[in-house]
């Protein structure tokens, strides 16, 4: 099992849409209006999002890969 | 790819500086308050902000390209429920004021006040920006609503250059309501579908 790295979203998200629009690899959407969520499949854990977040409420992790 | 909804910015950068030119031009910023409120309330959710808010963009533009942004992390107290919704009451509040000193004008109790009212408080001579012979109160209207697209821009500088580029979206009165109104859609839907169910077992 190897340690991974992935974007974690606080539930102070605004929706506003700035880490959407800023992840190269797309793994980011806008959940109803409500909510940023991160597509954890596509996620590389690169940080883009967390700096460009005018909240600054996101977190990159470090995750068990399960397999 | 660029898009033609990249380039939104110009709209809003435009739309500021025509209220120097003739401050009729302000009636047009009503564009920006109905079309987030229809698109969310017709369940598009938070598009708006998501792909065509022009002044998203151009405080990202200027915070980022322009490097502006001191790029700190907002104070906690800015992103709280609590602020967040009890700023969008005030802005309320202070919008229907604004609505109020136009009925004034329309019924005559109040002449035409050429001034552009700067956070809530400063009080700044417009009158240049006026050249119409048009009922008053469209004028005093177009006033009112300048300085509340003034303000607010003048907010979102001041938060984009203290934290990120796009921090005012965090209290953005447009923002909050648009996602207030997309949270009020889904607990609605949730407590039918509950009804439903119920029903149906
Ligand atoms: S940038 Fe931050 S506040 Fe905006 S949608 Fe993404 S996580 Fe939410
Ligand atoms: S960490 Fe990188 S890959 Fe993951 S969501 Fe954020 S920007 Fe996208
Ligand atoms: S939160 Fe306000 S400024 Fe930010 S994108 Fe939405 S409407 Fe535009």
């Amino acid at each position: 099992m190897k340690n991974i790295k992935k974007a974690v979203i606080s539930n102070q998200c605004v929706a506003c849409g700035t880490c959407v629009s800023i992840c190269p690899f797309n793994a980011i959407n806008i959940f109803k209006g409500i909510r940023a969520v991160v597509d954890v499949e596509l996620c590389v854990g690169c940080g883009k999002c967390k700096s460009a977040c005018p909240g600054s409420i996101i977190e990159i992790q470090e995750m068990e890969e399960s397999q | 790819m660029k898009r033609w909804n990249n380039y939104l910015w110009i709209f809003s950068l435009t739309y500021l500086l025509l209220g120097f030119v003739n401050i009729l031009f302000a009636w047009l910023g009503l564009i920006c308050f109905i079309t987030p409120l229809l698109i969310s309330v017709f369940g598009g959710g938070k598009a708006y902000c998501n792909n065509y808010c022009g002044r998203g963009q151009l405080f990202q533009l200027l915070g980022k390209k322009l490097r502006l942004s001191r790029n700190r992390d907002i104070p906690n107290f800015l992103r709280t429920k609590w602020f967040r919704y009890g700023f969008l009451t005030f802005f309320m509040i202070m919008f229907m004021n604004m609505l109020f000193a136009t009925y004034l004008v329309f019924e005559g109790t109040n002449g035409l006040q050429e001034v552009i009212t700067l956070l809530w408080t400063f009080k700044v001579p417009w009158q240049w920006a006026n050249s119409t012979t048009i009922s008053p109160w469209i004028t005093q209207f177009a006033f009112g609503f300048y300085s509340v697209m003034l303000t607010s821009t003048i907010l979102g500088i001041i938060t984009m250059v203290l934290f990120k580029p796009r921090s005012w979206c965090i209290y953005c009165p447009m923002g909050t309501m648009t996602q207030g109104i997309c949270k009020l859609k889904e607990i609605r839907k949730d407590e039918s579908d509950g009804r439903e169910s119920k029903t149906s077992s």
